[in-house]
């Protein structure tokens, strides 16, 4: 019998841990795996508050989130690879150019 | 034994985004990533919720993961060079983090009292529930979802092409 608050806590822990690598990094790609580790943490407060409260709107929500991270992973992703492509780089210092 | 579990795959998704942290070639920040989503796709089946489990890790782990993989790849991304982050991100950045989560749990805290526990089986799937709410309560959001993954679609294969009539 795990107390709900643990997976509440987790997901705190995760989502700062998250947030403390999109702060510290300076690597475009790490900066894309830290949003989706915070999308992640988000997802994990749905579901236990799903639990909690036995609504299943919040289990819904999660595959919001999900499909919301695909379409963000793969335009990232394709942002990455063009950046890099005129640059020759992906820290995030150099990006300091609107335009190319 | 639902202690057990929860606590091993816990400790396993912090281990893993504590070394997506430190870690300094991509690569292996998104190995560690795919660790994170597999490992809680597990407390999600603790949780009653097994559709969403599976998407996790068919999706999450999976397909997502893939894709980044593949961007490593076609980036050629090297090892990140140690950089001075910015005088705000220096001296304000880990309190504020602290600050946040500490807050947070304090919340929790106070609305989660011990005493409500999550026990395996409480709270079964029903992912013909979540389908029938999907396609009747949540149809537009859903349609509009769709729409928005055809936008990516095409705003990806549009950023990612090679530019060949560029003028300098």
């Amino acid at each position: 019998m795990v107390p709900l608050s643990y997976y509440l806590i987790l997901s705190a822990i995760l989502f700062g841990l998250g947030a403390a690598g999109f702060l510290f990094r300076r690597n475009l790609i790490t900066l894309l795996l830290c949003v989706e580790l915070m999308l992640n943490a988000v997802s994990l407060t749905f579901v236990a508050l799903s639990y909690a409260f036995r609504q299943l709107d919040g289990q819904v929500v999660v595959l919001f989130v999900m499909a919301v991270a695909a379409a963000e992973a793969a335009v990232g992703l394709a942002i990455v690879v063009a950046v890099f492509r005129d640059r020759a780089s992906l820290s995030v210092d150099e990006m300091n150019r609107m335009k190319w | 034994m639902h202690q057990a579990l929860f606590f091993v795959f816990a400790a396993a998704a912090l281990g893993f985004a504590i070394n997506l942290l430190i870690q300094r070639q991509p690569a292996y920040g998104a190995l560690s990533l795919m660790g994170v989503t597999a490992s809680l796709a597990p407390l999600y089946l603790m949780l009653g919720a097994e559709f969403i489990a599976a998407a996790q890790v068919l999706f999450c782990a999976g397909a997502a993961l893939v894709l980044l993989v593949f961007a490593i790849l076609l980036v050629n991304a090297r090892v990140e060079a140690p950089s001075e982050p910015g005088s705000f991100v220096r001296h304000l950045g880990a309190p504020v983090i602290v600050l946040l989560a500490g807050l947070v749990v304090a919340v929790i805290y106070r609305q989660f009292p011990a005493e409500s526990v999550a026990r395996f089986g409480d709270f079964p799937g029903q992912t013909a529930s979540i389908g029938r709410r999907l396609f009747l309560q949540y149809l537009l959001p859903f349609e509009a979802l769709s729409i928005l993954i055809l936008v990516a679609i095409v705003g990806a294969v549009t950023l990612a092409q090679r530019r060949t009539d560029r003028n300098p």
